[in-house]
């Protein structure tokens, strides 16, 4: 009752908002929400660098419709509830035109009801599950999809690497994690692999010999962890504990510098798809990797060349609506045709979904390295 | 076989960990009937002290675990004194809520000191694995088994045959007449939250050192798990808390080995609502009628 409440709220502030006359002169403010702090803090910090760097190049070159963007960064830990208030904020208070958010599936789908409800395009850089875009036609995403991100891998493992029995390990508490896992399983099978063992965790569990013990006696040649870098650390030490040898692999939630760290050799040969590799010859993708280690003294992993890709898609939505209208937005920003990103080129489909490549990487010597490029 | 004595070993490591955090929970119980809610959060302090003293200071694994016990003894003592003694003669539902607002502020402290992210322990022992017709076992699992019954041996030893274990007994069957028989209960409970704070700490580091990752929240659940493990063995008795930890590890483990993984937190709650309804007392406790 409170949660309808709460939305007939939303509504009747936000259809007041959009009678109101927008501000014409002044900055254009973009809203965006990432988990900074928390346990995927590595994510939320890449895609804020990303989306500030691309935000600070279009102010240099004069900022869009004669105005400058101004970007308003929300913190939401990872946690749902902190990321339905950061946008409700955004959205009634500090009247964005657009959201950029959020890292992941889970959380992303807890703002886009909102965003969509108040008919403020929603453009999430990273969230990877079928079901954020279903939400309604504000929602759009600048990364590939886990139906295509799950077969790439199923291909790889059973084509390249010709291993034919895989276990899966799943977190049950993450969309993303089932998603990954569901469409691996499909396509893996369908190739005629066998799937010898399922097994599953909670995100943040610190034991799962349990569950990889069970793994060991089911004797796979590859297991697929579709889970975020906190998890997978630990899981791939505990694992080497228990002598099980076989390559593990997973999706972009592995990309982050953490992972390295916490598991060291036991992450060894292992690998996992992503959208884009820093060592690609690329001219745009040279430039932005050179320019973003000169800005913030790191390499760029695939969250923040995706959110730098996410803003630029936004402003160059907003330049061809020539206006801050947010229909308008919405329009330019769905027939975006053949943009040119680091993380490849962009067309969205007619369900806000880009199509575009993944790349596989394998972690060797202690450093991500590219193995190669799969398209759809 | 082989994979149900390995599940069983795991299973076993885990009950060692949540037995050393139910043995601070027992003893406090036992002494104020207080259930200390922070003390899983102690569990988390202990951790992070071992976390810089092993990784900024580089010192070795032993001495790292003793600052992480003094460390933590402190620390529950500043809580004892200002967070608990002042209602000490209050209802005991305004002591236990005390409680539960004491685990929040150092959650949320250790948050704004070291940041919501998890960070990886420093790994001072490294891992060997022996391997023993195809039965993993590391030496982490052992070192983890031996400092917990090692701990809980000298638990009960400083409780049972010293002048200062008489006192805090004495303390526990009657304050009022302890007092009178000029036993300083102040120092005594200050003692017993010390002591109870440096088993948790031990408890922090070895987890930090088995699982390889520490974060501010991580007392919650082991907390609520070692307090269903004191419960389960009879919440007061020293040998019961460690009973009911190894039973609870070793049940989690077998369930999510022969169950579902999906269940497994599930379990430590159903045991407690199944030992509150059958046996209130615990595994070990007697049942006693409360005097009117």
């Amino acid at each position: 009752m409170k949660r309808l409440a709460k939305l007939f709220l939303i509504s009747v502030v936000s259809i007041f908002l959009l009678v109101l006359p927008l501000q014409a002169a002044g900055t254009i403010k973009i809203g965006a929400i990432f988990p900074i702090t928390g346990p995927l803090a590595t994510f939320g910090t890449s895609c804020a660098n990303g989306a500030k760097m691309a935000i600070e190049e279009v102010n240099l070159r004069g900022g869009v419709l004669g105005s400058k963007i101004e970007l308003l960064v929300e913190d939401d830990q990872y946690k749902p509830e902190e990321a339905a208030n950061a946008a409700k904020k955004l959205i009634e208070r500090d009247k964005v035109v657009a959201l950029i958010a959020e890292v992941t599936s889970s959380v992303t789908l807890v703002v886009a009801p909102i965003a969509q409800q108040s008919k403020i395009v929603l453009l999430t850089p990273t969230a990877t599950n079928p079901k954020v875009t279903q939400v309604g036609d504000y929602i759009f995403r600048a990364c590939f999809i886990d139906d295509f991100q799950g077969e790439v891998m199923a291909n790889f493992v059973y084509k390249n690497l010709k291993l034919k029995t895989a276990a899966i390990l799943t977190a049950v508490t993450s969309d993303y994690s089932k998603g990954l896992a569901q469409f691996f399983k499909q396509k893996y099978t369908a190739l005629g692999g066998k799937i010898v063992a399922e097994e599953s965790y909670s995100e943040g569990d610190s034991d799962f010999r349990a569950q990889l013990t069970k793994i060991k006696a089911a004797k796979p040649e590859f297991v697929y962890v579709p889970g975020y870098y906190a998890d997978v650390g630990p899981i791939l030490l505990q694992a080497r504990e228990l002598g099980i040898t076989v390559p593990f692999g997973g999706g972009d939630g592995w990309d982050s510098p953490v992972l390295l760290q916490t598991a060291g050799k036991a992450a060894e040969g292992c690998f996992f798809s992503n959208h884009y590799s820093p060592d690609s010859k690329e001219l745009v993708v040279q430039t932005f990797v050179k320019n973003y280690q000169k800005k913030y003294g790191t390499t760029p992993d695939a969250l923040a060349a995706l959110a730098y890709d996410a803003a630029k898609l936004l402003v160059d939505a907003i330049n061809r609506a020539g206006s801050t209208d947010s229909s308008k937005i919405r329009d330019a920003l769905a027939a975006t045709k053949g943009f040119r990103g680091v993380t490849g080129v962009i067309t969205f489909d007619a369900n806000r979904n880009p199509i575009k490549s993944a790349v596989i990487i394998e972690i060797k010597g202690g450093k991500q390295v590219y193995r190669a490029t799969v398209k759809p | 076989m082989v994979d149900i004595l390995q599940q069983i070993i795991n299973g076993i490591s885990l009950g060692s960990i949540y037995a050393l955090i139910a043995l601070g929970y027992t003893m406090v119980y036992g002494i104020l009937r207080l259930i200390n809610f922070a003390h899983g959060d102690i569990f988390m302090v202990g951790a992070f002290i071992g976390y810089f003293a092993l990784g900024s200071w580089n010192l070795p694994f032993a001495l790292g675990l003793v600052i992480a016990m003094i460390g933590a003894s402190v620390v529950g003592m500043i809580i004892e004194r200002f967070a608990y003694r002042p209602l000490r003669t209050a209802p005991r539902i305004s002591l236990l809520i005390t409680a539960i607002g004491v685990s929040f502020l150092l959650e949320n402290l250790m948050v704004l000191i070291v940041g919501a992210s998890p960070r990886s322990f420093p790994q001072s022992i490294p891992v060997d694995i022996y391997n023993i017709g195809g039965l993993i076992l590391t030496n982490r699992q052992i070192i983890i088994l031996l400092i917990s019954i090692l701990l809980m041996i000298l638990l009960q030893f400083i409780v049972m045959r010293t002048k200062i274990g008489k006192a805090m007994r004495a303390v526990s069957q009657d304050k009022e007449m302890a007092l009178m028989l000029g036993i300083n209960i102040d120092s005594v409970i200050a003692f017993t939250f010390a002591l109870g704070s440096a088993l948790a700490a031990a408890g922090g580091v070895l987890v930090g050192l088995y699982f390889n990752k520490i974060e501010p929240y991580m007392g919650v659940m082991p907390g609520l798990k070692a307090f269903v493990a004191a419960v389960l063995g009879g919440i007061g008795i020293i040998p019961g808390a460690m009973l009911g930890g190894f039973i609870l590890g070793i049940a989690e483990i077998l369930v999510s080995a022969f169950i579902s993984s999906t269940v497994r937190d599930a379990v430590a709650f159903i045991i407690l609502i199944i030992i509150l309804l059958v046996r209130p007392s615990g595994l070990l406790g007697k049942y006693m009628r409360e005097k009117v």
